[in-house]
């Protein structure tokens, strides 16, 4: 047989594969009974209360912890840099560890343990807690990616700076950081894109009527509501994580793109 | 405390039994050596020989393992020395260029200037344009360094080592990461610098410029100086076999 023609009937063959698997897929699952399940009807009702309230503390949630982990870990990216041993030990042995641990545990401790421990009320309730749990896991993640973005600035520029008289700090702030800032956007991105769906988790903390993001609201409706007793708000949770995610991965893709073509 | 020492008035550059090692590897194995005011002296050896080692440590760009190295009399390995004082009178331009590829060539050549000499920007952006000028870039300020030429790119470095307004100027191999044809826009401008009475060390392959520029020519080899002298006497007729080796495979 000749070579073109196998490799035509191997690809017929995966098209008849793919065919077959999508109608078993059509006429053994129920369709009625998924769509009462996962999109039911009433849903209309759910919308307001996940966009106004979830999408908007999801979104608050995401940037406070974007923020507070950028400053921790710009802070250990620094530390794991400096000349000094001990700063660099603090660094490491911090990143490791939250590294190493579940995010639900770090933010169950921060909401739950730590208060109770030092009779400390958080700022926010154990929501706040649980941020600041966000803030601590983000940071160590980010401080790699920032100590990576630092050191992949090529060591003449230091010099180059140094040379013209320039101080250490001096180097750093107007030399090196630019550069590095515009290698780890990318990753900072997709960083920023992991925290949002980490924001879920902080449902494990209980809030109140206000506080609540997406995944707290959509698990209230499953429990009241008009689309009670079905996944429904969880579908429609998911969507709204989508709009909000998918845009920026690309833009991710899309910026890794262009960086690739600039070098 | 100033670390000043009395040395002769026109000593630009004094390097004295300097050592330098890297970890188990020696690279510097006490080098005596110096450089008078208004001088170029060129530094030439094979690879490895440790003439890019020294003049690095020239402006503690490396750390010298021991041994003292006076800049105009002030020795630069006393701890109690401003470093940056000293490194912004001291231009350096090295092989692979290093202009800061995120500003323009005019911000390139302004921005020490006023952060390190405090000019104002009107008066670091006239002597930028002047030293652009010098080096026949007037055109191209607006320019990032990717979009310019190699020959280019070295050229608008040694305009932004001369906009510091330095007493001296330190090469590291200039021309060695250029193509052969852009050799030349470069040379030509370092010759320009010579004849205008600017103290240069450059370390080079290029023996025609050490010939017709260089007031001293340095052969060094395996951490050592091996022989120096007039260049065109040592290029001519040298008297160590090891400079001979060196010779008749570059020349």
């Amino acid at each position: 047989m000749k070579r073109s023609t196998r490799r035509r009937i191997n690809h017929a063959a995966l098209y008849a594969l793919l065919g077959a698997v999508v109608l078993v897929v059509v006429f053994a699952v129920d369709w009625a009974s998924v769509r009462n399940n996962f999109w039911a009807d009433g849903q209309h009702d759910n919308w307001r209360d996940l966009i106004t309230t979830g999408v908007v503390n999801t979104a608050r949630y995401t940037a406070i912890a974007f923020a507070g982990g950028l400053t921790l870990a710009f802070a250990l990216a620094l530390m794991k840099l400096s000349p000094i041993r001990i700063y660099r030990w603090i660094a490491t042995a911090y990143v490791e560890f939250f590294r190493g641990l579940p995010a639900l545990i770090v933010i169950l401790v921060m909401a739950f343990g730590v208060p109770i421990a030092f009779q400390w009320t958080p700022p926010g309730g154990p929501v706040g807690a649980g941020v600041v749990g966000l803030i601590m896991v983000a940071g160590a993640y980010m401080a790699e990616t920032l100590r990576a973005g630092i050191q992949s600035v090529p060591k003449g520029q230091a010099e180059a700076a140094r040379s013209l008289g320039m101080s250490g700090p001096r180097t750093m702030v107007s030399i090196v950081i630019p550069q590095a800032v515009r290698i780890v956007i990318p990753p900072l991105t997709n960083e920023f894109v992991l925290l949002i769906k980490d924001t879920a988790l902080l449902f494990v903390v209980g809030m109140l009527v206000g506080q609540r993001e997406l995944t707290t609201i959509a698990r209230d409706f499953m429990a009241s509501g008009s689309t009670a007793g079905t996944a429904t708000s969880l579908t429609q949770a998911a969507l709204l994580y989508l709009i909000i995610t998918l845009p920026l991965t690309r833009l991710v893709a899309w910026l890794e793109k262009k960086q690739q073509r600039a070098r | 405390m100033t670390a000043t020492v009395t040395t002769s008035g026109s000593r630009a550059i004094e390097v004295r039994d300097l050592h330098k090692t890297f970890g188990k590897n020696e690279v510097l194995k006490g080098i005596d050596f110096h450089v008078d005011s208004g001088q170029v002296v060129c530094v030439i050896g094979p690879s490895g020989s440790g003439k890019s080692t020294l003049l690095r440590c020239v402006n503690r760009l490396e750390e010298p393992t021991s041994g003292r190295i006076l800049v105009e009399g002030i020795d630069i390995t006393d701890p109690e020395t401003d470093l940056d004082a000293v490194r912004s009178r001291i231009g350096m331009v090295f092989q692979q260029f290093n202009l800061f590829p995120h500003m323009s060539v005019l911000k390139n050549l302004t921005i020490a200037q006023k952060r390190v000499k405090k000019r104002s920007t009107a008066e670091a952006v006239e002597i930028a344009r002047r030293n652009l000028a010098k080096v026949g870039l007037a055109e191209r300020e607006d320019a990032y360094p990717a979009h310019l030429s190699g020959g280019q790119q070295q050229r608008v470095a040694i305009a932004r080592a001369l906009s510091m307004d330095p007493d001296m100027m330190l090469f590291d191999e200039p021309t060695s990461a250029l193509d052969p044809e852009l050799v030349g826009d470069v040379l030509a401008v370092m010759k320009d610098l010579a004849s205008e009475g600017m103290t240069m060390m450059v370390v080079t392959h290029e023996m025609g410029f050490a010939r017709e520029v260089g007031d001293k020519l340095v052969f060094m080899d395996g951490g050592v100086i091996v022989e120096e002298g007039d260049p065109r006497e040592v290029l001519a007729s040298p008297q160590h076999e090891r400079t001979q080796a060196f010779l008749s495979k570059v020349l």
